[in-house]
């Protein structure tokens, strides 16, 4: 489920965030507990408590005391915004480094894209 | 919590455990890491009472544990080899008499987990495999609900999916009765997710406390052209390096800044993460 190597609870935290984007979780939504965490993904429940406590400083959680951690109502544009601006530094300079290397023409990758992006040929 | 202060615990003119002092909070999962001989065992089964530290102190909420009744109730130490009696009694009678011994003890709930292992209540502990053996301790272990529980290895020779069950009941059992717990492993990647702590031994002296998931992102392995890399490495803490031809790897320890991550981009060297269990192979010298 994790890779055996980086912060099991910062894998954790993006994990809630990949949902929170796509839409998996919604605004209000209640997410599992530390302990339902702990019990699903086999590790210490300190572990889940400290990815939602990250969460919770990013305004993507909050927490309703005796209840549970819930999603913020913002949280799915903050998400977003803080994804397109990471965008290009960490996906779209690395692919031009591969691109550049392999000699695949640029028209070729951007035709790509709009192929596989319709409805957005600008 | 429990403290030892300066222990110390000899055996004849060897010292197992040169002063130590520990703290650890009541009501978390630690993992004692160490090499063989590292002195795990023998600290466990001083921390249980069941030893006498030569110099120094162990305290469980400030009283004496060793030959002190009213706290050792309150500590489980499960061993390797079980512990439980010379193997002539049924897991029935042992069972009967930890209800007996132990204040704690919910014989419902071992019940159940003798019907998770799938253990032969009429058997007795000499006719049992291994792993079985292993898992009856366990048991015993759970079941018991000591405010202090220890595992030393307890898990040798039980199956993947024994253990599967073993970790999945701490971890349910630890969330509805919060208590401090400690295991003592060589199976680092399997149960380090476990631990909320991970403390390393290494001959007899505590070598390194840290937060298990702090501890994960403290190393990383820097590869590139060995030029580069040396450069690059210079002044970091270097734990371990490979070559293979004109590249070479690096495992340093210590997490590196933005500016150290921005100039390994620059230099196009590769940076890695690195698994607990090689971190800790590094930090207690290597392999042999």
């Amino acid at each position: 489920m994790f890779d055996d190597r980086s912060p099991i609870y910062r894998q954790i935290a993006d994990q809630i965030k990949d949902d929170v984007l796509r839409g998996v979780l919604s605004a209000d939504d209640q997410v599992m507990s530390t302990n339902q965490y702990a019990a699903c993904y086999r590790i210490n429940p300190a572990t889940a408590a400290k990815a939602f406590a990250q969460l919770v400083d990013e305004g993507v959680l909050y927490k309703r005391r005796g209840v549970g951690m819930f999603v913020h109502a913002g949280a799915r544009e903050r998400i977003r915004g803080d994804r397109r601006e990471r965008f290009f530094a960490e996906v779209l300079e690395p692919m031009a480094d591969e691109v550049r290397a392999l000699g695949i023409p640029v028209a070729d990758v951007v035709a790509r894209l709009q192929q596989l992006i319709p409805g957005d040929s600008r | 919590m429990i403290s030892t202060s300066a222990l110390q615990v000899r055996y004849g003119d060897v010292a197992a455990l040169h002063s130590l002092d520990l703290d650890l909070p009541a009501g978390r999962i630690y993992g004692l890491l160490g090499r063989n001989g590292a002195g795990k065992t023998t600290l466990l089964s001083t921390l249980a009472g069941l030893r006498r530290p030569s110099a120094g102190s162990v305290t469980v909420d400030g009283a004496p544990v060793f030959e002190n009744a009213r706290v050792t109730t309150r500590i489980c130490l499960i061993r390797d080899d079980g512990g439980l009696g010379d193997g002539t009694d049924t897991l029935h009678d042992i069972l009967t008499m930890a209800a007996i011994l132990r204040p704690g003890f919910d014989t419902g709930y071992a019940a159940s987990l003798m019907d998770r292992f799938a253990l032969p209540r009429r058997r007795t502990l000499r006719a049992l495999s291994r792993g079985q053996r292993s898992a009856f301790g366990i048991v015993v272990g759970l079941a018991s609900r000591a405010d202090l529980t220890m595992f030393d290895e307890a898990h040798l020779g039980m199956d993947a999916a024994n253990r599967q069950v073993f970790h999945d009941e701490l971890l349910a059992d630890y969330a509805s009765r919060p208590r401090t717990v400690i295991l003592s492993t060589h199976l680092i990647e399997e149960q380090g997710p476990l631990f909320e702590q991970v403390l390393i031994l290494h001959e007899g002296r505590l070598l390194l406390r840290a937060d298990t998931d702090e501890l994960r992102s403290q190393g990383v392995a820097v590869t590139g052209p060995a030029g580069l890399v040396d450069d690059f490495v210079s002044g970091l803490t270097v734990l371990g390096e490979r070559r293979l031809g004109p590249t070479k790897q690096v495992t340093v320890f210590g997490a590196l800044d933005e500016r150290r991550r921005a100039l390994a981009r620059s230099l196009q060297l590769q940076l890695g993460p690195v698994a607990l269990q090689e971190l800790f192979i590094h930090l207690t010298g290597g392999a042999a």
